[in-house]
């Protein structure tokens, strides 16, 4: 294998990693404060991608094609469209099915994280058929070439957005009032409602910001790989969740860094091992890692967990 | 911990009894559904044979079950019309192509007084049922339940589709008759018996026609998203066309990526790639030039074939895709069979099986699917039929002999 094949398939992992590293960064907020694993982050996504779709077929008829307005004004109003949507899912689905569990062992919670799941893939179903849609990128299918090499838009993208995500993560956390409670909450519930924060708002707070990035996730994972279905958001799902374990569940940092290398590392395995074993490889290796470092690769270093 | 124990075994039960209640009650539910809307339709006058079948009607492959169903009722709904001695009373249960849930849907088939059987859509609840079918004597002709473990050892079980293996051999046969490629590469999905089925035959056809497989890749329902190592590799290959043994949804993210690559073989699919014109949003110039063998096009031009077409549409507002035309067929196979066999519907299911079981290997049906040559089936129930070769044209099939 020749450099340049390598550094082609490093792109193609950066690309699929990226798309892993949004959606853990979702994963890793609710978890690192709510202490809980949303199982149905997966299935906001999908939501988000399919309000987005809609929005985006609804609207680029209004537009005449190829013009510039075309191009930008439907992709704008999918991603704000399915933001909103999903950000207004993600707090109805935590004030009906979460809180009302507050006070519940954390299994009771889990458990009931997989039934919104499962209610929210079978409603789409519903809804929507079985039936594939495909969804057009906003961004446009082209490909930034540099030398022989190229990268595509949404690749570009969807880095640029986990870094800024990830910047903006952190100091909403460090520095504003409503992070400051956040991380309050995160240490000791009770003694951060001692202390006047009111803990079921910063909760909800908290869903709503992971929601809203479950949205621009299932933007740009469906722009990505654009075949989108009502069991889209799942198995991608289950992956970032698994980089979110990988980086260190709870760490910021450590989403971005676990979902990167766990496509790096996917597509490698696949391309120089075999494209059959690609999963075990993945899993066998955060196995390895887990063993050495039980608290993921970040999980330790960063002592301030969101 | 004794205590423990005995309520668990205590929860376990109560569990269990719950779920036999939850079964048994969608059950009724589902049968009072379609009793409300088969009623008008498919009630014929006077005695009818009872047609029962199995199928997803909701759920991930709701899209199969629902063609199935809707294709035979377009052909029960013919018949009755027409108002001959054979006249059908259709029944669909659905199984959400789960094979326990199929296996109470035929149970609840059964009860109503099913004859005759449609046995079920899809495969893995196919393979459930049929076992069945041939326990009770009841003869099934299944549109598409399309492995060879549907009928294997079962006399009186039938395939109106290929069964998988042989969409591998027809493939290569196909390929290597047309002269459409030098160098093969495969992309198929390792977790799905239909893929590998296809791919094993394929392989080995390939082998005693001569054909050059230069490689193959898989990739399975979890890396379902990235094929661009698999197309590298074929193209590093030197692959000129790319065998695609895989349904439609990840054929579309394949052909989406190998343009993006620039990369532009041949692509070659089999009755799994049917429907990626139909996906909602779907560029079709990127399917331009997608070759696929079929037993039905819904574009064919000949008569039938339109007549069909229009009627599912008025009927359903869609295109029908293969299953739809597969279950079409086996009403007019049975309708063909019965009244070479001299039946009658007050014979019981038994009578109607042994009858069946002799009719069928003798009668060459014409139908939907298959070229005029007619269909035909041996003793073991696999079908004998031309497959179409189709290749994808300004967004529509187009036969390519």
């Amino acid at each position: 294998m020749d450099f340049l094949t390598l550094m082609d398939y490093l792109i193609r992992g950066l690309s699929l990693g990226s798309i892993y590293a949004i959606i853990a960064l979702g994963y890793t907020m609710v978890y690192g404060i709510a202490k809980m694993l949303n199982f149905a982050h997966g299935d906001v996504i999908m939501v988000g991608a399919y309000a987005c779709f809609f929005t985006m077929s609804g609207m680029s008829p209004m537009f005449e094609a190829g013009s510039v307005s075309a191009m930008v004004v439907p992709a704008l109003a999918g991603v704000v469209l399915s933001m909103v949507v999903c950000t207004v899912l993600g707090v109805v689905i935590e004030g009906l099915a979460y809180k009302p569990l507050r006070q519940a062992p954390s299994l009771a919670v889990l458990i009931t994280a997989i039934g919104v799941s499962y209610f929210l893939q079978n409603a789409a179903l519903l809804l929507w058929s079985s039936s594939p849609k495909y969804f057009t990128p906003i961004v446009g299918s082209g490909q930034l070439r540099v030398g022989p090499l190229s990268i595509s838009y949404v690749t570009l993208v969807a880095i640029v957005a986990c870094v800024i995500i990830m910047v903006c993560l952190t100091m909403f956390t460090g520095k504003t009032k409503m992070g400051k409670a956040m991380r309050a909450v995160s240490e000791d519930k009770g003694a951060a409602q001692l202390m006047g924060i009111n803990v079921n708002r910063t909760i909800s707070m908290t869903f709503a910001i992971g929601s809203a990035l479950a949205a621009i996730a299932g933007v740009l994972l469906c722009s990505a790989y654009p075949t989108l279905t009502p069991t889209t958001g799942s198995m991608p799902g289950i992956k970032a969740f698994t980089a979110a374990v990988f980086g260190g569940i709870g760490s910021i940092p450590g989403a971005l860094l676990g979902g990167l290398l766990l496509g790096i590392i996917e597509i490698f395995a696949s391309a120089y091992i075999s494209t059959q074993l690609s999963t075990a490889v993945v899993f066998g290796v955060l196995i390895v890692v887990l063993l050495v470092k039980p608290a993921g690769l970040l999980g330790k270093t960063v002592r301030e967990k969101v | 911990m004794k205590k423990f124990l005995a309520f668990t075994m205590a929860a376990a039960l109560t569990l269990s009894l719950a779920a036999c209640g939850g079964g048994s009650g969608s059950g009724s539910s589902a049968t009072s559904g379609s009793d409300a809307s088969s009623s008008g339709t498919s009630t014929a006058s006077g005695a009818a044979f009872k047609l029962g079948g199995t199928g997803p009607l909701t759920g991930s492959a709701s899209i199969y079950g629902l063609a199935a169903q809707r294709g035979a009722q377009i052909a029960v709904d013919e018949i009755n019309a027409q108002g001959g001695d054979i006249q059908f009373e259709l029944k669909y249960e659905d199984d959400v192509n789960d094979p326990e849930k199929a296996v109470n849907a035929y149970n609840a088939l059964k009860s109503w007084g099913m004859q005759i059987s449609l046995g079920s859509v899809t495969t893995q609840p196919g393979i459930a049922t049929s076992s069945y079918n041939f326990a009770d004597s009841i003869f099934a002709l299944t549109p598409s339940a399309s492995s060879p473990d549907v009928i294997s050892g079962k006399d009186n079980v039938y395939q109106m589709c290929f069964s998988d293996p042989n969409q591998g051999t027809a493939s290569a046969k196909y390929i290597s008759e047309q002269k459409l490629g030098e160098k093969v590469f495969i992309i198929w999905k390792s977790d799905d018996n239909y893929s590998t089925g296809i791919k094993d035959k394929f392989v080995a056809e390939a082998e005693t026609l001569g054909l050059n497989v230069v490689g193959n890749a898989t990739f399975t329902t979890d890396s379902a998203t990235d094929f661009t190592v698999q197309l590298n590799q074929a193209k590093q290959a030197g692959a000129d066309l790319l065998f695609l043994p895989i349904y439609y949804d990840a054929a579309s993210l394949i052909l989406t990526q190998a343009n993006a690559m620039g990369y532009a073989p041949k692509f070659f699919g089999v009755d799994g790639m049917d429907g990626i014109l139909t996906v909602d949003g779907f560029d079709t110039s990127l399917a331009e030039g997608v070759m696929l063998l079929t037993p039905f096009n819904a574009d064919a031009q000949d008569e039938a074939t339109q007549n069909f077409v229009k009627a599912y549409q008025d009927k359903y507002g869609e295109t029908p895709i293969q299953f739809a035309a597969d279950a079409y067929d086996c009403v007019y196979a049975y309708k063909q069979a019965l009244e070479t066999a001299g039946c009658t519907p007050d014979m019981s299911a038994s009578e109607l099986n042994e009858k069946l079981k002799a009719t069928f290997p003798t009668i060459t049906f014409n139908g939907l699917t298959g070229d005029g040559a007619g269909i035909t089936w041996d003793a073991t129930g696999a079908v004998s039929k031309s497959p179409k070769g189709m290749v994808i044209q300004n967004g529509a099939y187009v036969g390519m002999d």
